[in-house]
């Protein structure tokens, strides 16, 4: 099978998050194609508007829902601004998963042990052909705290995982979500995070650096909420992702408050072309993001996260 | 692998056996492809007749310069490497890899574009881009998803090397480990000599090709005079890099002054990555069909519009990491300056590379020296940043 080549995908739901960030619920058309299809939380897609490109962006639905994928897309080029105007019924074009999604793949039974295009590799190859999933140094979050920490837009990735461990709370301890936003409207999907704060064991902190009517959470920095948050450090694995600045100044943070590196997790972007390690796009110092990445524990990436122009 | 007992594995060709070379490839159906010279510069062309090689023509390379010359010689490969090497032949510079026919239903069928390959043997290559061919291999085939069109392009080359004994001024193979002798990758490889060829097969087409020719072996001083040219060759290289692995060294020094001193210097052209053997970078672009306003951007506004029938065609180029768009995500560049571009492409091809290909991915064929416009070079960039760094 040429890896290049998408699938069809028919938009099946379309929800309007706010006025630019909308979610489309995609079904792959192909009946075995959706058969085979699984993929883990943190992993991502490609995605692709007839007659325009493809674009990089994160499965925001439960991996267990194998019928319906769900893509969390703010429109902010040329491909995003015209899959924003898809309707119901529609087509586009879909390829995926890729990367490595957030470490959570140690719960037996739920995530399937590779995804369908990416099983194929050679246990001797090198460090970029490790197989997708795998982290060399995995912290399993299973029956640890979970802290997940993101800013600005760029929380779908982890909502995707706040939602995973939410439909399986049992096997996980005290749950932590720490967002920031810099303008109160910004924030998509405000009921869920107060829901999300009723459930037991469950601590929601958000701020915005500026406030506006009706708003119940801090106002500030997010960096300043991270007091309030009551964090075990020894037992906690952390998952963020966001702008750059504001993961440093959170990993920064949590390692004082004494958390491994290795159990510190952020999901990074860069730009795209093939998804598969190819087209040198997204090189991180030495990883491909797309197959190393998107997730990688800060020990791995602490050496360039932040130097300009990596 | 031949090295081990070279006395009787070689044959001397005489220089106009290289014509019933060519026709046996071509009798093979292989579409033979040899260094022609073209408006002053050595290029790689179709050739059928061996007389059409550059004969008595010598190259001139300095940093930023390439020059030719015609001098009184027999010899057709005595010159170090044109602009090209093989990677043209392999990933092409650009590519259609599939098309997408949208109905009037709006139903999207996705095919892949096999591309037209037919087998093409390659005359006169270098030790240093055989290095590179093998990272490319490893690049394009040895991951988890083997790219079809440079594979199915690989499955049909052949290979008649050259070993090097005419070094360029900006040549530095020796000290990467690549060359000048072709040690590996070859179906074929000559030495040239005034009279003719020492030849050696690398292979068992090589073999059977060589076999079939009916030459005699080698004498004793043919071969002791090709060794001769290929250590002269080897001894006369006087660019070199600081070291073999400069990944520590160079991530060391990401603040160093001198990448904002080559920045100044650097136009950012992106030659250096065109004319380098092992760089891979490529970026998809989409082109729907011409046909007469029936599509629409879905932008546009026009939903019914963008229900329209027609097809689209997904290419791949090459792409290089000194343009703005390569960095590009949603809004930010995240190279947006020369200096970060220059890093960007020596820390990854000197540094990185070790980690990602377990090598650097620098063969010293000397190119991006010669074809940058201000004559920046690689080795002494890597020197000044690097000092004289260990490894």
């Amino acid at each position: 099978m040429n890896p290049h080549v998408p699938w069809e995908a028919e938009v099946v739901e379309r929800i309007q998050e706010s006025p630019t960030i909308f979610t489309l619920r995609l079904r792959l058309v192909d009946e075995e194609a959706r058969k085979a299809y699984r993929f883990a939380p943190g992993q991502f897609n490609m995605v692709y508007l007839y007659g325009v490109g493809e674009v990089p962006i994160s499965i925001a639905s439960d991996p267990q829902d194998t019928n319906l994928l769900g893509h969390t897309i703010r429109a902010v080029g040329r491909v995003t601004e015209g899959l924003s105007r898809l309707g119901v019924g529609e087509r586009l074009g879909l390829r995926g998963p890729y990367g490595r999604g957030w470490p959570l793949a140690a719960a037996p039974g739920i995530v399937p042990p590779a995804p369908c295009r990416d099983a194929q590799v050679s246990p001797e190859a090198g460090c970029w052909k490790r197989p997708a999933l795998v982290h060399p140094c995995t912290a399993e979050a299973e029956g640890k705290d979970i802290v997940v920490v993101t800013g600005g837009l760029g929380c779908a990735p982890v909502v995707a995982v706040i939602n995973y461990i939410i439909m399986r709370r049992e096997r996980f301890g005290r749950l932590t979500v720490i967002q920031g936003v810099k303008h109160a409207e910004e924030l998509i999907w405000r009921e869920r995070y107060a829901y999300w704060n009723t459930l037991p064991d469950t601590q929601v902190l958000l701020a915005a650096d500026h406030g506006g009517p009706l708003w119940p959470w801090h106002v500030g920095l997010v960096t300043e909420v991270f007091d309030q948050a009551e964090i075990m450090p020894e037992r906690s694995v952390a998952m963020m992702c966001g702008p750059e600045g504001m993961m440093r100044a959170a990993v920064r943070n949590l390692t004082e408050r004494g958390l491994a590196e290795d159990s510190i997790y952020l999901s990074l972007e860069r730009n795209m072309q093939c998804a598969i390690g190819q087209c040198g796009h997204c090189q991180f110092g030495a990883s491909f993001i797309c197959r190393q990445g998107p997730v990688f524990a800060y020990s791995q990436i602490k050496e360039l996260l932040g130097v300009r122009g990596f | 692998m031949l090295e081990d007992a070279p006395d009787v594995n070689r044959v001397f060709l005489p220089r106009d056996a290289l014509q019933r070379v060519l026709d046996a490839l071509t009798g093979s159906g292989f579409r033979c492809v040899g260094p022609r010279l073209k408006e002053g510069v050595i290029v790689y062309e179709t050739l059928a007749d061996a007389a059409t090689l550059p004969q008595g023509v010598r190259d001139r390379q300095a940093p930023g310069e390439y020059r030719i010359e015609q001098v009184s010689s027999p010899r057709q490969f005595a010159w170090a490497n044109g602009p090209q090497a093989l990677k043209p032949f392999l990933f092409a510079p650009r590519e259609a890899l599939w098309r997408v026919v949208r109905d009037a239903e709006g139903r999207l069928t996705f095919r892949e574009v096999q591309p037209d390959v037919k087998p093409i043997a390659v005359i006169g290559v270098r030790a240093c881009d055989l290095a590179a061919l093998a990272l490319q291999d490893q690049h394009f085939l040895g991951g988890a998803y083997p790219d079809p069109a440079y594979a199915k392009r690989r499955e049909n080359l052949f290979i008649v090397a050259v070993h090097c004994s005419h070094p360029a001024a900006t040549c530095f193979c020796v000290s990467t480990g690549d060359g000048p002798r072709a040690t590996r990758g070859f179906d074929l490889a000559l030495s040239e000599l005034d009279d003719g060829f020492v030849a050696e097969a690398g292979s068992v087409r090589g073999k059977l090709l060589l076999d079939a020719l009916g030459c005699s072996a080698a004498a004793a001083e043919q071969i002791a005079q090709a060794e001769d040219e290929i250590a002269h060759t080897a001894r006369s290289q006087s660019r070199r890099l600081p070291g073999r692995n400069l990944r520590d060294a160079l991530f060391a020094n990401l603040e160093h002054p001198r990448w904002e001193e080559v920045a100044e210097r650097c136009l950012s052209c992106g030659n250096c990555t065109s004319v380098c053997p092992t760089c891979f970078c490529s970026s998809t672009s989409e082109q729907p069909s011409l046909d007469g306003g029936r599509f629409r951007h879905p932008a546009s506004g026009d939903t019914r519009a963008s229900l329209h029938s027609g097809d689209a065609e997904h290419s791949r180029e090459w792409d290089s990491c000194f343009t703005r768009g390569h960095s590009y995500i949603h809004g930010v560049v995240v190279r947006s300056d020369t200096r970060t571009r220059y890093r960007q492409w020596l820390t990854h091809k000197l540094g990185s590379w070790h980690e990602q290909y377990g090598r650097s991915g620098c063969v010293g064929c000397g190119r991006c020296v010669t074809w940058c416009p201000t004559g920046i070079d690689i080795t002494e960039e890597a020197t000044a940043i690097c000092g004289e760094a260990p490894g």
